[in-house]
């Protein structure tokens, strides 16, 4: 139980900086996923709150005691890492006794919380094996199994899930998020994977360049993303993003259609439309040349342009639709609730 | 299932494996036959006849307690070279391991050793250690430390152990960096985070995780200090003072080649194959069992 607080964290390696001053203060018990493509210092940030890295500026706290120059056992925290990272000449139970048994633990105990564990992980029959006998998802158990057993006040996730397959993958998310929500712990994890980071976090962090250029519900961020990074960022298929002109309420595209929108705006704007908020509309003024559809089942994306705009367009329409059906010049509406304006040159939302 | 290339026929898989058989054959089997052979007999001092002594030359040797010293000699010589080449080069490929700066230059510099024939590194020590003009002996005399490995036993096995260990530290280096670069960055991390100092890691991650190496180095060091050490032992102490460095490599050759005495020197090759051999299967029968994780 535990909260942590990272306050205008810097890394520079020499007199490269690849970490731009990141903050958030982290609530007992909250689960903040770190989201961002590669390369963006996400997991530079995390080996940083568990001590693997050295911070070069800013303050880390956990539980309001500064640990900055604390090394990484003396930091309470525990973390499960891409690779799981298992010491492969132990037994299951080793591994998972190995931090206890460091600790001078009393035996009796390291059998009952390893016990209680694997009986949590349904790790209970393999506590004999070695690593290399378990296939993916029991390594993955095991890893999560060795950061509950110290009882730690913060876990940390790097990239956990990366190395397991798509089906695995769905279900150890909903064991990692039931799993945190039972025991209440305080939690960072760091992933590309925007549909992790949405289903698993209370609160993310969209991380590009070394910049937090939002932190905030999955919700909000998508809904409101801050910024064009975070807007293209999260939401699958990305979000249409179109340079135009601001006209009041209404954004003006190249090729003279104006959308439009909730806020004033003047000058030049991106404007921004999700691909499942257009809606076909006979008197729409979008027109869009339909080139490929892909069937989803639940959903249909159509691929093709904006008539008068060379740029890649992306429609999701609800329900099945045939190519043959589809292709060819098709118009669509969007409610102006549902758009999104951003600054052309900072990328900055425009709320007014 | 293994995945193996089947050839047709007999005559090309036997070409292929022939240069290899040759070799043993010329190299090996020959000699050792040889060696088996003329173990059983006696030659007279000129060479000119030989006389059939069966297991004579064997029963000769095992009386002898100047054989038998020699295996006490064999046996703290090539422990000691075991221990200090491999201690050493552990110790600096730890060190070289967490270098981020320079460990190119620093790997390098290291290896340069054991491009130096044995011989060599031998005449080299002599130079140096000798009791009339080598700087480190004329140093140890400043320091009020009398060294003569010429006439002091210690002195002598302890600098055939250095020269001999000097050229394999690098070989051993080599082996445990690469080692220690193969256990992965995170299992150290991950013990790290679980609470252990580096001690700890060693004793408890590092040290299991390297011990295929370790074993492995253990098998050719040894046989490294029974054989290929002659050309050192020749050139600093001929085995002396008073037999204290002669090892059974080099018994073999002064028996038979100073003492002209081929019977005997035979019967000391073929319990030094045996010897060999008998550690060799022990070693990988019981120490291999337990490095493998």
């Amino acid at each position: 139980m535990a909260t942590l607080s990272l306050q205008d964290i810097h890394k520079s390696y020499g007199a490269t900086a690849v970490i731009h001053g990141v903050s958030i203060d982290v609530n007992d018990g909250e689960f903040i996923v770190i989201v961002g493509p590669s390369g963006c210092g996400k997991s530079t940030l995390l080996r940083m709150v568990a001590g693997l890295e050295t911070i070069t500026g800013g303050d880390l706290f956990v539980n309001d005691a500064r640990v900055n120059d604390d090394e990484p056992m003396a930091r309470n925290i525990a973390m499960v890492f891409q690779n799981y990272a298992l010491y492969p000449h132990m037994s299951v139970f080793d591994n998972m006794a190995y931090g206890l048994k460091i600790a001078k633990m009393p035996k009796a105990e390291i059998a009952e919380r390893v016990g209680k564990a694997s009986k949590m992980l349904q790790l209970e029959p393999y506590l004999q094996r070695k690593p290399r006998e378990l296939s993916g998802g029991q390594r993955q158990r095991v890893a999560m199994g060795r950061a509950i057993v110290r009882d730690p006040a913060v876990f940390l996730f790097d990239e956990p899930l990366s190395n397991l397959d798509a089906k695995l993958r769905v279900q150890m998310r909903l064991e990692i998020k039931t799993l945190q929500r039972e025991l209440g712990v305080t939690s960072l994890y760091v992933t590309h994977d925007q549909v992790e980071a949405m289903t698993l976090a209370d609160r993310m962090i969209v991380m590009n360049a070394g910049i937090a250029e939002q932190i905030g519900s999955p919700l909000e961020v998508y809904e409101t993303p801050a910024t064009l990074f975070a807007a293209q960022f999260i939401g699958s298929p990305s979000m249409n993003v179109l340079p135009g002109t601001g006209t009041g309420r209404g954004v003006q595209l190249a090729n003279g259609v104006t959308i439009e929108t909730a806020v004033l705006c003047n000058g030049p704007v991106m404007l921004g439309l999700r691909p499942e908020h257009l809606v076909a509309d006979k008197a729409g003024p979008l027109v869009v040349l339909v080139k490929m559809s892909e069937p989803l089942g639940a959903n249909t994306l159509l691929h093709g342009q904006i008539k008068g705009i060379d740029q890649d367009f992306v429609v999701s329409l609800p329900g099945v639709h045939r190519e043959a059906d589809i292709k060819g010049e098709r118009r669509f509406s969007i409610p102006a609730a549902a758009t999104h304006v951003f600054d052309a040159i900072s990328g900055k939302r425009i709320n007014a | 299932m293994e995945k193996r290339v089947i050839f047709k026929g007999l005559w090309l898989p036997l070409l292929l494996v022939a240069p290899q058989m040759v070799i043993t054959a010329v190299f090996f089997f020959y000699p050792a036959g040889q060696a088996i052979w003329q173990s059983l007999f006696i030659a007279d001092p000129f060479g000119l006849k030989s006389q059939f002594v069966g297991l004579g030359n064997f029963e000769y040797l095992l009386a002898d307690p100047f054989y038998r010293a020699s295996f006490l000699t064999t046996a703290i010589f090539s422990i000691s070279v075991t221990l200090v080449s491999m201690g050493v080069a552990l110790y600096l490929a730890l060190l070289a391991d967490r270098l981020i700066k320079g460990s190119g230059t620093y790997r390098t510099l290291l290896i340069w050793p054991y491009a130096v024939a044995p011989a060599v590194a031998g005449v080299l020590w002599m130079f140096m250690f000798n009791t009339r003009v080598g700087v480190v002996a004329w140093y140890l005399g400043v320091l009020g430390y009398d060294w003569n490995h010429v006439l002091n036993e210690a002195e002598a096995m302890g600098l055939v152990v250095v020269a001999s260990s000097w050229g394999r530290i690098s070989y051993n280096f080599l082996f445990f960096l690469a080692g220690l670069q193969a256990i992965p960055r995170s299992v150290i991390e991950a013990a790290a985070i679980d609470g252990a100092h580096f001690w700890t890691r060693f004793r408890t991650i590092v040290w299991p995780l390297l011990s295929p190496v370790t074993f492995f180095l253990l098998v050719v060091n040894i046989v490294y200090a029974f054989f290929e050490t002659f050309g050192v032992i020749h050139t600093i102490t001929s085995g002396g003072p008073q037999q204290a460095t002669t090892i059974l490599v080099y018994k073999v050759y002064s028996d038979g080649f100073v003492g002209q005495d081929l019977g005997s020197s035979a019967a000391q090759s073929v319990i030094l194959l045996g010897l060999v051999g008998l550690l060799t299967i022990i070693q990988f029968k019981f120490i291999e069992r337990k490095v493998h994780y």
